[in-house]
């Protein structure tokens, strides 16, 4: 096992490097020129211009920039954005936010999800079944701009029970509402994955098996049920994990919190190359290291699962 | 900006003249002059994060400027209905036009004690133009003699020979040519002193600036991306001075989430209405909220060298196009008011405007008359049916797409063509067809003017040539038009020959115009004496709690 | 095993009671299934033609089989739904938020648009986008993650890695890149929006398909399928695939609605589908302004994407309840 987790660590490195490639290669195939959008609908001084093109690298060809990037970032300097702040400051502000919004989340789609997904299989076509198949409908069916805007609107604005944006603190109780709504989405993914599942063992050897031996309901479902249908569970849950965090760009917006997915989009509005690099190379490696923790739990949770041979 | 070289002399007192006078319909609650109200409280307003480091000649957008124009003061600044007033000028003088003699007020300091003298400005100047510095508002002092040879790309020089230290308080400023509407833009950001701090370390100055206007920054004043805290500068003496503890701005990211806070009274002035609110915002503010006319409009730009949209045949066509646009249907429905139709090329509350100009019938809805002007049009050059026409927009901020549907559908609906909106994802996209000539339709053009003239919703977007001129309209007899208003010796002169100009633009429609900007907040009801300058910009000054 | 056998220990097995008698699992669940299958020649063609079998006789699939056949009618014929067209009749600004009027059972948008012949005219770009990018996130997904996890090893790092990869590209700066390609520039489509989604949705199904295969390589019975002599691959298509299809398809179902509403978040951004191309996303989107003075022209498109959206879960609850040989019996 501990070579295998020393392997993927190792795996790290190509990642790091092709991330990093494809994305500053995305980032300098936007189409206009950052620099000139400076100037707003402004005439566009060309020495200024060409000034502030040298200073950023962006005059030099796509390979140079790339290395210069690189360099940059063994050299623990991440560089410069348009507002002349140093990206590594940056990241140090946008990730606690977003992680601390992206656990919360996570923990509320995964209690509730796997909860009433529960519930729903093991009373398969009774009422409580219908009415969570009709309530991830809505959540289904209704972008997350809409739902969010309502959500802060009655329970933020009429009925005060929160306030409708975050603190510049940002702090759990203040993100407790976007939490929500930023956990909708997968909330119901998670809930019809876990039903499935649950379906799936109720009818298996094990579960009969233990039913027959006279264990009780509760610890059937508990030992045997639940553990042996969270495998595709858990595997949506790691891959989110990543996709909340750079992909609240929705709910940071509507919350006003200042975290990646803002970050990120102004990047890639205003083509700040660096910044959008820098944040996407973090959000990889979560995405790697989440993954290794969910490859691990399969482990854990089905012993026969084996990586070493 | 760019501005004519061909002007002459236009006494001082055209300058005022050429200033907006004060035709601004007024705030609902209060009026600049207000007295009264808590002026122990801190005031929380919306802003949005700066684009660049906080330096006054680096600033070119609204997020810093509003910062910037709270914190420094320049020689004049301009009252709420666009008048300069004088700030730290004792006096502006120059007969000719040409050569300004400009005199400060003594015993005048930054908030860091630094006294400031007439070397203070000509070196600020002087590095806002200074190539090497790379300050984006370099070109707003490209009119000093000089300028040139500083800003050339590479350039080892740094100071323009046109600016000239007489003693403390003296300075002179020659220009290449005469222009005499030239000490009415001194009221910009970018014309304001910075202390020498500034010019040594500007990127360290740009975190935390030192100024010396009404407002100066708190201690760690500027979080990034969640607030800016200003607190009242005790020694500020202006027009200007605070009638509140501070102003904070908080950092948004769209409207929509300020005016949920403003609504829950945890913001107390917000500038914009969003969209989403125009048809509640009444209920639920009541009598806290504006609606104010200012410098700025909105327009659909049409390249002239797209082969449809060239001579007489496109001419014709830019007016059916014009006159297919229901105007006030636009703005009552999609807008709930925020706008007023146009009726010319620049802006109600500027000095001079005129709602009749010969040509302003081209810009009124009527269908009959636009399929007739179409119908000539296509007598002349066949339009090919199967193509489309396309409004472009950038659909990552300003919202909108919303009326460019409404325009799209009122000339199929009119006109039988096919109509389209094409978005940019991005802002920079947008622009960069518009520069390089590569615009495929039409696109949408707005401006808000950088100081309150006729002339600046003019020259800089239709002179031949001109910087922002997205249409590549080029007219000589609109040139001259344009150079015999600034030529020309009483103010009323001048605006007359200003909209002699216009009447060309009305005829050839390189542009059409749709509707003029209305600044329309909301306050909370913690705050009053909330009113707007003639930018748009609230007058954060004057605020003060209930 | 013939289909006739298996029918009937079917029926047998849907008498006996939730608590069994026997403890040992009867033969249609055990290793011994999978063996058997082996033995008989046609295999992967019985397993479907069985699932088919017993597809036909659920409830929840007739229903879900009319919403789609009506939902593809819609998206086919919508003239035939709507006596408005509104590709050619434009909206009247004068009937701005109008509500339900003589032939307008729905009322009007804020552009004065019928909103009941725009959700109908909407039906074909959103579920065209909906169900090919779902078809094509399910083939680039389901063959990535299938043998990463089956094979594992170097197979899987390089292929699960490269999905990490893809996983973190910012949709919203892939789709700017994407849109200003000179294929897709001039014309913008709902193909040009498949492809988009597409290429950035493919790694979520990779992973849950990774996951799936993960778990079932090591059953028992592709063991001994294995050591029967089944070849690898054909071990993975017969006998790990198909067990490992459940959480595809919910995740595969519930995308298909996420890829609809993607669309509209798109056009938000403006790197969506061009304005004139009517969908539901694009009407959602654009009802948002006015949600708070007139919701209804954003619920109805919202329900008619609930709706599209139901049937293919619906129709996923059942394809899984007949190609599972363990839930087919409940």
């Amino acid at each position: 096992m501990t070579t295998y987790i020393l392997k993927r660590f190792l795996q790290l490195i190509p990642v790091f490097l092709g991330a990093t490639l494809l994305v500053y290669f995305l980032v300098f195939s936007l189409p206009g020129d950052p620099i000139v959008a400076l100037f707003g609908d402004k005439p566009v001084n060309e020495a200024v211009a060409s000034q502030l093109r040298a200073q950023y690298h962006l005059d030099q060809p796509f390979w140079v920039q790339y290395l210069l990037y690189l360099k940059s970032i063994f050299t623990f300097d991440l560089g410069q954005d348009f507002s002349g702040r140093p990206i590594a400051a940056v990241l140090g502000e946008v990730f606690p936010v977003t992680a601390r919004l992206a656990i919360m989340a996570l923990i509320f789609e995964a209690f509730f999800g796997i909860l009433f997904g529960l519930i729903a299989g093991l009373r398969k076509g009774k009422l409580f079944d219908a009415t969570v198949l009709v309530a991830s409908l809505i959540v289904i069916g209704i972008p997350i701009f809409v739902l969010g805007f309502l959500l802060q609107y009655f329970i933020g604005v009429q009925l005060g029970w929160a306030k409708p944006t975050v603190s510049s603190a940002a702090t759990v109780q203040d993100l407790i509402l976007p939490a929500i709504v930023l956990g909708l989405g997968s909330f119901a993914y998670v809930l019809r994955l876990t039903r499935t599942s649950v379906l799936e063992n109720m009818s298996a050897d094990y579960v009969r098996t233990a039913s027959a031996k006279g264990l009780s309901r509760f610890k059937v479902v508990r030992v045997h049920i639940l553990r042996n249908s969270l495998i595709p569970v858990i595997t949506f849950l790691g891959a989110d994990l990543g996709a909340l965090m750079g992909g609240a760009i929705v709910t940071e917006g509507i919350f006003n919190i200042p975290g990646v997915g803002n970050r990120l989009y102004r990047a890639v509005l205003s083509g700040e190359g660096p910044t959008v690099v820098s944040i996407v190379t973090v959000l990889v490696l979560i995405y790697c290291l989440s993954n290794l923790l969910v490859d691990l739990l399969y482990a854990w949770l089905d012993p026969r699962i084996r990586y070493d041979s | 900006m760019r501005f004519s070289r061909t002007s002459k002399a236009l006494g001082l007192a055209a300058i005022a003249a050429l200033a907006l006078s004060g035709c601004g319909a007024g705030g609902t609650a209060a009026g600049s002059g207000t007295t009264g109200g808590d002026t122990s409280k801190v005031i929380l307003v919306d802003g949005s994060e700066p684009q660049r480091p906080l330096m006054p000649a680096d600033t070119n957008e609204v997020g810093g400027g509003k910062i910037m124009q709270m914190m420094f003061s320049g020689l004049v600044s301009y009252d709420p209905n666009g008048k300069p007033v004088n700030e730290l000028a004792e006096s502006i003088e120059g007969k000719d036009g040409q050569n300004f003699t400009i005199k400060i007020k003594k015993d005048q300091k930054f908030t860091n004690g630094e006294v400031i003298t007439a070397k203070t400005f000509v070196d600020s100047w002087n590095f806002g133009a200074a190539a090497k510095n790379a300050q984006l508002s370099g070109s707003f002092f490209e009119s000093i003699k000089g300028y040139d040879e500083a800003s050339a790309e590479g350039s080892t020089v740094d100071t323009m020979s046109g600016l000239k230290v007489v003693d403390d308080q003296t300075f002179t400023v020659e220009l290449k040519q005469p222009e005499s509407d030239w000490p009415l833009r001194l009221g910009y950001t970018a014309f304001v002193p910075v202390p020498s701090g500034a010019l040594a370390d500007p990127k360290g100055f740009g975190e935390k600036p030192v100024g010396n206007g009404p407002y100066k920054m708190a201690d760690g004043g500027w979080q990034h991306n969640v607030q800016i805290q200003l607190v009242p500068n005790p020694e500020y003496n202006g027009a200007r001075k605070a009638k509140n503890a501070g102003v904070t701005f908080k950092i948004f990211q769209n409207d929509d989430a300020a005016y949920q806070d403003l609504l829950s009274n945890n913001l107390d002035v917000l500038q914009t209405i969003p969209t989403s609110a125009l048809k509640n915002f009444k209920s639920d503010l009541g009598d806290r909220t504006i609606n104010k006319p200012y410098a700025g409009n909105q327009t659909i730009a049409i390249p002239e060298y797209l082969p449809e949209w060239s001579g007489e045949a496109g001419k014709l066509r830019r007016q059916a196009l014009s006159m297919a646009i229901n105007r006030d249907e636009i703005t009552k429905v999609i807008f709930s008011g925020a706008r007023q139709p146009a009726k010319d090329f620049t802006a109600p509350v500027l000095d001079g405007y005129s709602d009749s100009i010969p040509g302003s019938e081209n810009l009124k809805f009527d269908a009959t008359k636009a399929k007739e002007a179409w119908a000539k049009a296509d007598a002349i050059q066949k339009w090919d049916s199967n193509e489309t026409f396309t409004i472009a927009y950038n659909a990552d901020k300003g919202g909108h797409k919303a009326w460019v549907e409404a325009v799209v559908n009122q000339l199929k609906n009119t006109l039988g063509i096919k109509v389209e909106g094409k978005p940019y994802a991005t802002f920079k996209e947008a622009r960069n067809d518009a520069t390089a000539k590569t615009l495929t339709g039409s696109i949408r053009a707005g401006w808000q003017a950088d100081y309150p003239s006729l002339y600046n919703f003019l020259g800089p977007i239709y002179k031949t040539g001109a910087g922002s001129n997205d249409a590549k309209y080029a007219n000589p007899e609109f040139d001259k038009a344009v150079s015999d208003g600034l030529n020309a010796s009483t103010v009323a002169d001048g605006n007359k020959a200003m909209n002699k100009a216009q009447e060309i633009l009305l005829q050839d429609l390189p542009a059409i115009p749709l509707w003029y900007q209305v600044a329309q907040g909301g306050w909370s009801d913690k705050v009053t004496n909330v009113d707007y300058g003639w930018d748009g910009v609230p007058l954060y000054y004057n605020i003060t709690g209930k | 095993m013939t289909p006739d056998e298996n029918t009937s220990k079917h029926g047998a097995a849907a008498l006996v009671e939730r608590h069994h008698e026997h403890f040992v699992a009867d033969l249609a669940e055990t290793p011994l299934q999978a063996t058997d299958r082996v033995k008989e020649d046609k295999a992967p063609l019985s397993l479907w033609g069985e699932a088919w079998r017993n597809l036909r006789k659920q409830p929840l699939f007739l229903i879900s089989a009319v919403l789609i056949l009506a939902v593809a009618a819609v998206s086919l014929f919508p003239g035939l739904f709507s006596g408005i067209d509104p590709t050619s009749e434009a909206c009247q600004l004068a009937n701005s938020d109008a509500g339900p009027a003589d032939g307008h059972p729905l009322g009007f948008t804020q552009q004065g648009c019928d909103v009941y012949a725009r959700v109908i005219f909407g039906t074909r770009s959103s579920v065209t986008v909906g169900l090919f990018t779902t078809l094509g996130v399910l083939l680039i997904g389901g063959v990535m993650g299938a043998v990463a996890g089956y094979y594992g090893g170097w197979v899987d790092a390089v292929l699960a890695r490269i999905n990490d990869i893809f996983f973190a590209l910012p949709l919203i700066l892939g789709a700017i890149v994407l849109m200003q390609l000179p294929m897709f520039r001039a014309n913008r489509t709902v193909w040009t929006l498949v492809v988009i989604l597409v290429t950035f949705g493919w790694p979520q199904i990779a992973r849950i398909t990774r996951g799936a295969v993960i778990e079932v390589r090591n059953a028992d019975f592709v063991t001994a399928a294995r050591s029967l002599g089944v070849s690898k691959f054909g071990a993975l298509m017969r006998h790990v695939m198909p067990n490992s299809l459940a959480p595809i398809i919910v995740v595969a179902t519930i995308s298909l609605g996420t890829f609809i509403v993607a669309e509209s978040t798109l056009s938000f951004l403006g790197i969506g589908l061009p304005p004139s191309v009517m969908s539901w996303g694009n009407d959602i989107q654009a009802a948002q302004a006015s949600l708070r003075s007139n919701p209804m022209p954003l619920l109805y498109p919202a329900i008619a994407l609930s709706i599209t959206v139901l049937s293919f879960i619906m129709l996923g609850d059942a394809l899984r309840d007949a190609l599972d040989p363990k839930a087919r019996k409940r």
